[in-house]
């Protein structure tokens, strides 16, 4: 199955930033299907950058993040030729996981 | 009492259409679309003269430099990039019979989109992107989608990626039927409809660059080249039937049913007016 | 005006006064009811025809529709009422446009 992660990252010397774009329903909870029942809560609980070891990102979601969220940060370090390694995990205990080489 | 009331609100609205609508002298009775063309891309490029002809198929994002930042931002990793993979897998497997979309289209398909609509001169309508597709599957034994729907906006979504940067194209042949659709289109278009009593003028001719609640107001011209569009508002991606179909229910009106004689007309018009400016689909909208 | 053309003549006046009236004061019956909504959904139908169907129109008439059942007829004929205006005003409205568009168009 394709990855539910699009990654793509850049390093400038010093800084690494960093854009990804993660499909996933993040449904809050709260909003009603077209009979009028409430569409479970389904949504990314965390949401983890790593590099070298170490997490250079992690996010602790909730119910307010949008459908196929969009993240950018950057950070300090990251060579051209390293991976990056991006992990989820939702509500329900389903993930994903992807690697991407800084470029 | 409250419905005395509401009698009597609806009697003003009833008399603010009598007094508001104000008779003008008859416009000519043979349109001419070059004419028609010219005078509409003239209009908009004297309203913001800052902009190049091209940007008008960005919309909103034309309009706002705030949120023209935002956009650039967000297009490096654009939110239809799912739909886009999909509607790339859909477009590419065959149907169960062997045969695929590429059979049905000229050019297999790719790069062919700023031709749509056009003028169906043995059928005598206008025929859109999205009804040419239906008929393909029709005609191939499958199921028609929902012009409304995910699976419409992923194979449109596709379509115009390839054929994005090419100026729309669209014809209207020495026919006057097709004449008459054109001129459909365009009266559609400036037609005051819903209880709230706008026109599609209302909004995109009347009011591009300003808000109506929170949104800010695209103009008219090369409003169709970023079809289908991903909105936010929607969390997916949409068809131009369906961008059609819920401006008339905001605005209290009934939507007709999808692909409606009017609304083939008004995209046909739609389209003709931004000839020369390039396909920009699929887009992201707020 | 003798005493008894006096007194039918102000019947006359209050059962017309009542007969117009919104208020509650009429009881309304429920072939009233039959009758506005007929009329409201022949209005309506109208304005189909002419393709300017208003949403207003069509949740006032489901209102109506929903009084009725819960036996509250004068609530219903007023939404009725209420729906046969507004069904109106769309046929108004697709009838004047037909001119009145060219006022907006860009020449």
């Amino acid at each position: 199955m394709a990855s539910t992660i699009r990654v793509r990252a850049t390093s400038s010397g010093e800084t690494t930033e960093v854009q990804a774009l993660i499909q996933h329903p993040m449904d809050s909870g709260y909003v009603k299907d077209a009979k009028g029942d409430l569409i479970p809560p389904h949504f990314i609980q965390q949401l983890t950058f790593e590099y070298d070891g170490k997490n250079v990102f992690l996010a602790n979601w909730g119910p307010a993040v949008s459908k196929d969220p969009y993240v950018k940060f950057s950070f300090k370090g990251g060579k051209k030729g390293d991976d990056l390694k991006i992990s989820w995990v939702d509500n329900k205990g389903a993930g994903d996981t992807t690697t991407a080489k800084i470029q | 009492m409250r419905s005395a009331i509401q009698l009597a609100s609806a009697a003003l609205a009833l008399a603010a259409l009598t007094f508001g609508a104000t008779p003008f002298a008859a416009a000519a009775d043979t349109p001419d679309p070059v004419a028609d063309a010219k005078a509409f891309q003239k209009f908009f490029t004297e309203k913001f003269p800052k902009l190049k002809l091209d940007d008008f198929v960005n919309g909103p994002y034309s309009m706002n430099e705030d949120m023209h930042r935002q956009w650039e931002e967000k297009e490096q990793f654009p939110p239809y990039d799912f739909s886009l993979d999909l509607g790339k897998e859909m477009f590419s497997k065959p149907f169960k019979n062997g045969k695929s979309y590429a059979d049905c289209f000229a050019n297999q398909g790719i790069g062919i989109r700023q031709n749509y609509p056009f003028f169906d001169e043995k059928e005598g309508k206008v025929v859109t992107l999205e009804l040419a597709l239906n008929r393909c599957r029709e005609a191939n034994g499958e199921t028609p989608f929902s012009y409304v729907k995910d699976d419409m906006a992923a194979l449109t979504a596709y379509m115009a990626f390839t054929s994005r940067g090419k100026p729309f194209d669209i014809k209207i042949p020495a026919d006057p039927r097709a004449l008459e659709a054109y001129q459909n289109g365009k009266r559609y278009f400036y037609t005051r409809r819903g209880q709230l009593n706008f026109s599609c003028a209302s909004c995109h001719v009347q009011n591009p660059g300003e808000r109506i609640r929170a949104e800010v107001l695209a103009p008219a011209l090369g409003i169709l080249n970023a079809m289908p569009i991903y909105r936010s508002e929607w969390g997916g991606m949409g068809t131009i039937s369906r961008r059609f179909t819920t401006c008339n229910s905001q605005i209290r009106g009934v939507p007709l049913e999808p692909q409606s004689d009017e609304y083939r007309d008004l995209e046909y018009y739609l389209s003709y007016v931004s000839n020369g400016l390039p396909i920009s689909g699929p887009g992201a909208r707020p | 005006m003798s005493n008894k053309m006096l007194q039918s003549t102000r019947a006359l006046a209050a059962a017309l006064l009542i007969a117009g009236a919104t208020s509650a004061l009429a009881a309304s019956s429920e072939a009233d009811f039959k009758a506005a909504y007929a009329a409201a959904e022949a209005a309506n139908k109208e304005a189909a025809a002419l393709r300017n169907q208003w949403t207003t129109t069509a949740t006032t008439l489901a209102n109506a529709k929903k009084s009725a059942d819960k036996g509250d007829f004068d609530a219903a004929v007023a939404s009725s009422k209420e729906a046969e205006a507004l069904a109106k005003a769309s046929i108004h409205q697709a009838t004047s446009e037909k001119e009145a568009w060219k006022a907006l168009e860009i020449r």
